[in-house]
């Protein structure tokens, strides 16, 4: 079995839409959460979300790809197309051939869908814009990837609500590692900022009224995320043969479903989602210096989340959520976390959990608050775990720890 | 027929044509074919949305087929508008 180095990034994201943007403001603590622009105040109750930031359609697409591309696809393919580039990739027709492509989506492209229901509910519009269903498809994204880079590997779209980032990085993992493709980009995009989706939102009564707090005592709920995340995924030798610079390890991946309830996380799913991802990885509890934590800001994912992490792990490493600064990107989020932890284990600074204000015994962990903490560790995990039960963590591995073949 | 480069249905249906593929006016002359202006079926969809919307009509799909040319698209336009019933219903 193959060895799998991320050798490139690609962020859209409320907190900067490079690479470089992004964990500049991850470092710093700093937020993305600000008033909705997007979408009128006026019908919603809870007026704060991480909209993207840095992000000018117009400089990456021409008009005609503005009215066929939904938001969540140009997301997906502006992260794409710097993850490539930073890779330093070579593209050769061989290469195009069996590199694979796995974004993950939650919610497919509502932007589109919301604005042709208006036309025909409210404006009684006898026809629908014909891009609808292109614009729409959750798997648009890929599709839109595969055409503009040539690849034509395996590809697909994965949705798993807010897991669907890590079962595609996870799903990529195990194609390169078993020569099912000879190179990945996955990830995930989303682009969830229109009027019916925030209200679907609200209906859940999830929604922060204020900031998401993670692990806060004080917590109201979470803030949606837009963006889109990217990693390019190669075999490990042939990264290290040609030079690349290569981030860290994706070194294994632990899926699991709770079979428990369509809303309500459950403590032994994500545990043992946790486990596995070690387990697929061969790292030990103590290896893994920190966990990038779903960390919603809820109050039912925070507190058992900390009980899961504790059931695995003895002494419980640093745990932050940087949600706390991007939001929670719904088909993004795994993948944007998993740049934050890669990141984190290149650069050795590990990100805090932004807004903390006051500990909550519930949520029994150093969450690192507010500021970022120097500390190179060997390994990581990223945890996501959807609505409706179906969990995926990563589990990476730092450069500096590599075992050399 | 009045003649056909002064004709104010083709007229329109070039603007919409210019307009949905942001095509540089001119460049879209009555003779035109969507092979000419490079019109993919996804672009021709696009064009047959705007033109009902553009004359409130309902072109069916079996018709929509046969269009191949700006003067087809136009020739088609004027039958329909001919048809005392080519309004498309309003839903309730």
């Amino acid at each position: 079995m193959r060895r799998v180095a991320i050798t490139g990034l690609g962020i859209v994201s409320a907190i900067g839409s490079t690479r470089h943007t992004f964990w500049s403001a991850l470092q710093a603590g700093l937020s993305g959460i600000r008033p909705i622009e997007s979408v009128h105040h006026s019908l919603l109750r809870n007026l704060q979300g991480a909209e993207v930031s840095g992000f000018d359609a117009a400089q990456h697409f021409n008009p005609k790809e503005i009215d066929q591309i939904d938001p969540f696809a140009l997301y997906a393919l502006t992260a794409a197309a710097e993850a490539i580039a930073d890779s330093g990739v070579d593209l050769t027709d061989e290469l195009r051939q069996r590199t694979a492509i796995v974004t993950g989506c939650g919610l497919g492209g509502k932007v589109t869908e919301d604005q042709g229901f208006r036309d025909l509910y409210a404006d009684h519009k006898p026809r629908f814009h014909p891009f609808t269903i292109p614009r729409a498809m959750t798997s648009a994204g890929t599709s839109q990837i595969s055409m503009r880079f040539g690849f034509t590997g395996p590809s697909l779209t994965v949705s798993t609500a807010c897991s669907s980032a890590n079962h595609a990085l996870g799903q990529a993992l195990w194609m390169v590692r078993s020569g099912a493709a000879e190179m990945a980009i996955a990830g995930g995009s989303e682009a969830p900022f229109t009027l019916g989706v925030l209200k679907a939102w609200e209906g859940m009564r999830v929604m922060a009224p204020d900031t998401c707090r993670p692990f806060s005592k004080g917590r109201l709920g979470l803030i949606l995320g837009a963006g889109a995340g990217m990693l390019i995924l190669e075999p490990w030798e042939r990264a290290q043969a040609r030079g690349a610079r290569i981030y860290a390890e994706l070194a294994g991946c632990g899926m699991t479903a709770d079979a428990h309830h369509i809303t309500m996380p459950s403590e032994s799913g994500a545990a043992r989602a946790m486990s596995l991802a070690m387990a697929d990885a061969g790292l030990a509890t103590e290896e893994v210096g920190y966990i990038n934590a779903h960390g919603t800001g809820t109050q039912a994912n925070d507190s058992t989340e900390a009980k899961a992490i504790r059931a695995v792990f003895s002494v419980p490493p640093p745990t932050s959520s940087t949600k706390s600064m991007h939001g929670h990107a719904m088909g993004a989020a795994g993948a944007l976390e998993a740049a934050a932890t890669v990141l984190a284990l290149y650069h050795g600074v590990l990100p805090p959990t932004a807004n903390f204000t006051t500990p909550d015994p519930d949520c029994d962990l150093d969450v690192i608050p507010n500021t970022s903490r120097v500390c190179r560790v060997t390994a990581a995990l990223s945890n996501s775990f959807a609505f409706g039960g179906l969990n995926a963590v990563l589990a990476f591995r730092a450069l500096t720890h590599r075992i050399l073949p | 027929m009045p003649d056909p480069t002064i004709d104010p249905i083709i007229e329109r249906v070039i603007q919409v044509i210019v307009k949905t593929q942001h095509m540089d006016a001119g460049t879209v002359k009555p003779e035109s074919t969507f092979e000419d202006m490079k019109v993919d079926s996804l672009d021709a969809l696009q064009i047959l949305f705007a033109l009902e919307e553009e004359f409130n009509v309902n072109i069916p799909d079996e018709a929509a087929k046969q269009l191949k040319s700006v003067a087809d698209i136009a020739n088609g336009i004027r039958s329909l508008l001919a048809e005392p019933a080519a309004a498309p219903p309003t839903p309730a």
